[in-house]
């Protein structure tokens, strides 16, 4: 057996757990979909209420793929406290496998999982509203998708080092990070309507360039070469944060080993 | 036939040799020149506790050969460094002092290799409860790299030789009694093929017909397979049965070594105790079993 064929096998290991989880728990999975389907429209009627087809559009795309990143971000950011819940750290932790290994799978899982949710959010509204996307650029929305996943692992990776460091709060500090990116990103508006001291923090989200660059892409049929001020940064932060978040990770992991922290608890 | 992974250095396979030579291959430590299946060498453990850090040695200076074959059983009262030691072998903590060698690889400098030759089971069946036990053993056979085909047959065959019917594989873990759930977390590390096999009080909280039936497994594992089982047990009638040798831990410390006729002698000769493991026990200890189930809980009140 070749290395690659060992570590292929271990990645899908990954990709398969992930989804036998999901049928299992198909209640949970329904309940979220309403949630998230509920809250998504709920929003973009803030648009029709104000008979603004232009915020209509930015809260619709807004909703979407902020809803798609925070998926990519929750499944990496949470998988320690996921696997503490169910108890079954120790055991991942004691096979033969390397963290990039388990990354690509469960990154994989994550952006299928993120897509399929995304594709029927999107039915929804088409659905409800009367969306008017004809001079949109997909391709771009396509790349920013690609590049905002990247990015997302990247700050998911460095988020799960938390549970890992603090057993009893890390989850929660997740939850808080995650809840920052959503509010300096420019979800439900664009960045420009922030206070000075925001809008310079909203530069080192990656959400801001992934968000202004699918708006760009489909409200003003904007290529990938005309939002090259999005896509570079979305490219430093996925190539640097996701070999550094790797790395980071395995010190933790080594931390977590020395003082005894991947022992089950609760 | 349960496949086992053969160890990184040519071995004769136990099947192969009569049982009294299999005993006799597997008692006592290594002699000179032999590679030990698993080595300690003052392996040491602190952890810091509580509000004022106070340092507390969990496990301390360990120094252990084990033979390749030999089930090596580990007793000891809760908190004496039981597990401890065996997360110390499992690679799930770091050592502060010593090393540990599994089939001559270093636990911390290899800790890959080390991973790959073997596998745990604790006194908490740690499973997905939610998936099935093929799902769970699909997951285990991915994570070691097993062709997914033959390991699905091969985990239908260990879950039917432990009494795993095919019409339960497809069920939820969490409607199986714990018993059941610990024969699954057997056949999956069985699955992953280990020379080294870490058994946890694994049959800690079953009844007696599902100890039965694990304790004969362990013993056909070790009666057919070259594995080396380190067992850790608060039971002594199973340690008596199971296990080569036996070491008592108290406070993290080795205090006695022998196989459990020797410490039986050992006791009734030195002390005038009855020569019995419980004995053995207690004058090692320090404690009854009765203590150490008070121990149990004041461990849960705090």
């Amino acid at each position: 057996m070749t290395i690659a064929t060992r570590e292929l096998r271990a990645s899908y290991a990954f990709v398969q757990r992930n989804f036998n989880l999901t049928k299992r728990y198909w209640g949970w999975e329904v309940a979220w979909l309403v949630y998230s389907l509920a809250a998504a429209v709920a929003v973009a009627f803030i648009g029709v209420a104000q008979d603004d087809p232009d915020l209509l559009q930015v809260l619709v795309i807004g909703t979407i793929f902020w809803n798609y990143l925070s998926i990519v971000f929750g499944f990496i950011g949470e998988t320690v406290t996921w696997e503490r819940w169910e108890g079954t750290l120790e055991y991942t932790f004691m096979a033969p496998v390397r963290r990039y290994t388990q990354l690509v799978g469960s990154t994989f899982f994550a952006v299928a999982y993120a897509l399929i949710q995304m594709l029927i959010i999107l039915g929804a509204m088409i659905f409800f509203f009367d969306l008017e996307f004809s001079g949109g650029n997909f391709v771009t929305a396509g790349v920013f998708i690609l590049l905002g996943s990247l990015s997302f692992v990247g700050v998911g990776m460095m988020a799960a080092i938390l549970p890992l460091l603090y057993v009893e709060r890390g989850d929660q500090m997740v939850f808080v990070i995650q809840s920052i990116i959503l509010l300096f990103s420019g979800v439900y508006y664009t960045t420009d309507v922030l206070p000075e001291w925001m809008q310079f923090v909203s530069q080192f989200s990656p959400g801001t360039y992934v968000l202004e660059g699918v708006r760009g892409g489909l409200i003003h049929g904007q290529s990938v070469t005309e939002l090259l001020h999005n896509v570079w940064p979305l490219v430093i932060m996925g190539v640097v944060l996701i070999p550094i978040g790797v790395k980071v990770f395995g010190i933790a992991e080594r931390y977590a080993k020395r003082t005894g922290k991947l022992k089950r608890v609760g | 036939m349960i496949e086992l992974q053969e160890p990184t250095t040519s071995v004769t396979r136990r099947a192969e040799r009569t049982p009294n030579e299999r005993a006799a291959a597997r008692v006592g430590p290594p002699p000179a020149g032999e590679q030990p299946a698993m080595l300690l060498e003052h392996a040491t453990k602190r952890f810091i506790v509580g509000r004022r850090k106070k340092s507390v040695v969990a496990v301390n200076d360990v120094s252990v050969s084990i033979r390749r074959g030999e089930i090596y059983g580990i007793l000891g009262a809760n908190g004496s460094g039981k597990s401890t030691l065996i997360r110390l072998i499992s690679t799930l903590l770091t050592l502060d002092g010593g090393r540990i060698e599994v089939h001559g690889h270093d636990v911390e400098r290899d800790e890959m290799a080390v991973k790959r030759l073997i596998n745990r089971v604790s006194v908490d069946a740690a499973f997905f409860k939610k998936l099935s036990p093929l799902e769970n053993l699909a997951y285990a056979a991915g994570l070691y790299g097993l062709e997914p085909k033959s390991a699905r047959a091969q985990a239908i065959s260990i879950l039917a030789r432990l009494g795993i019917g095919e019409k339960r594989l497809k069920r939820p873990l969490e409607q199986m009694s714990r018993g059941m759930q610990q024969k699954v977390a057997i056949a999956r590390a069985l699955l992953t093929s280990p020379t080294v096999l870490l058994l946890d009080e694994p049959t800690t909280g079953l009844d007696p017909r599902s100890k039965l039936d694990v304790q004969t497994f362990i013993e056909e594992v070790r009666d057919t397979h070259d594995a080396t089982i380190v067992l850790t047990t608060h039971d002594l009638a199973e340690a008596e049965r199971l296990c080569d040798r036996i070491a008592l831990i108290n406070d993290g410390r080795i205090v006695a070594e022998d196989t459990p006729e020797a410490l039986k002698s050992m006791v009734a000769e030195l002390h005038g105790q009855e020569p019995t493991l419980e004995s053995v026990f207690m004058t090692f200890t320090g404690r009854s079993l009765d203590d150490d189930h008070d121990d149990d809980k004041t461990d849960d009140e705090d």
